[in-house]
């Protein structure tokens, strides 16, 4: 009989592959937004404004900051749930806090897509 | 056989006050710390001051009162601390997927070189912005 488990990962490579994907993407845009930030013709809240809003390249940017957090939010998704399933071991408990996680993660995802896409 | 019978005895628990970690187990730890509170304090925080800055002027006002206290910029800073290391010791552990550095001497030099400039941006980029 297989032995399932319940709140496993499932995916081992598949994790192991997105989780390091993911922390390309964010490295990458990391290096782009330090970059636009010390470009910045001035120091004040119309610049920063700027950096997402204004033509092309604010909607470029605009997009590639919506790629940074959903890459964030799935790195982070695989990163915490490895967190709980090294040490919370009873299945009620990992599940619950399984579950709080991806919920969260999820709500950021809405909450960055509203910031963003209201400008 | 004369090697068997010189198995070195190594202590075996996993008190935390006592275990001593090598640089690259520090720098590995440090990488799952930084992680879980940048989960739990850096991703809300970072979304609100996110959404703030980007908001209307009273919300711009609001986001700028609440980050000049300097309590706050301080856990800002160490929370700036944690994104840096997370980012150094992350690019650290793709070059060892990739077998790059995976000699002792070399990973525990490029330990520290994550230790050193993750630290070292966090205070530059600290005076910077104070």
């Amino acid at each position: 009989m297989v032995k399932r488990l319940v709140v496993g990962a499932h995916y081992g490579f598949r994790d192991w592959l997105i989780q390091r994907v993911s922390a390309v993407v964010m490295a990458l845009y990391t290096v782009l937004f330090a970059v636009r930030v010390l470009l910045m013709p001035a120091n004040d809240n119309a610049s920063w404004r700027a950096l997402f809003t204004n033509g092309v390249a604010g909607g470029l940017m605009k997009f590639a900051t919506f790629l940074f957090f959903l890459s964030l939010f799935y790195h982070a998704w695989i990163g915490v749930r490895d967190i709980w399933m090294d040490y919370v071991k009873p299945i009620s408990v990992r599940i619950t806090l399984h579950s709080i996680t991806a919920l969260l993660l999820i709500g950021y995802a809405g909450w960055a897509a509203q910031i963003l896409w209201r400008l | 056989m004369a090697e068997a019978t010189t198995v070195k005895r190594r202590p075996k628990h996993l008190d935390l006050a006592k275990i001593r970690l090598p640089l690259p187990g520090f720098v590995s730890i440090l990488h799952r710390v930084s992680g879980a509170g940048l989960f739990v304090f850096g991703l809300p925080l970072l979304l609100w001051i996110f959404g703030a800055s980007l908001g209307t002027a009273e919300q711009v006002d609001q986001c700028r009162a609440v980050l000049a206290n300097p309590l706050i910029k301080l856990f800002l800073l160490g929370l700036l601390w944690a994104y840096l290391h997370h980012f150094c010791a992350g690019i650290r552990f793709l070059f060892l997927d990739m077998h790059k550095g995976i000699e002792l001497k070399t990973a525990r030099i490029t330990a520290g070189v994550v230790l050193a400039v993750s630290l070292g941006l966090t205070f530059a980029i600290g005076v910077f912005i104070w």
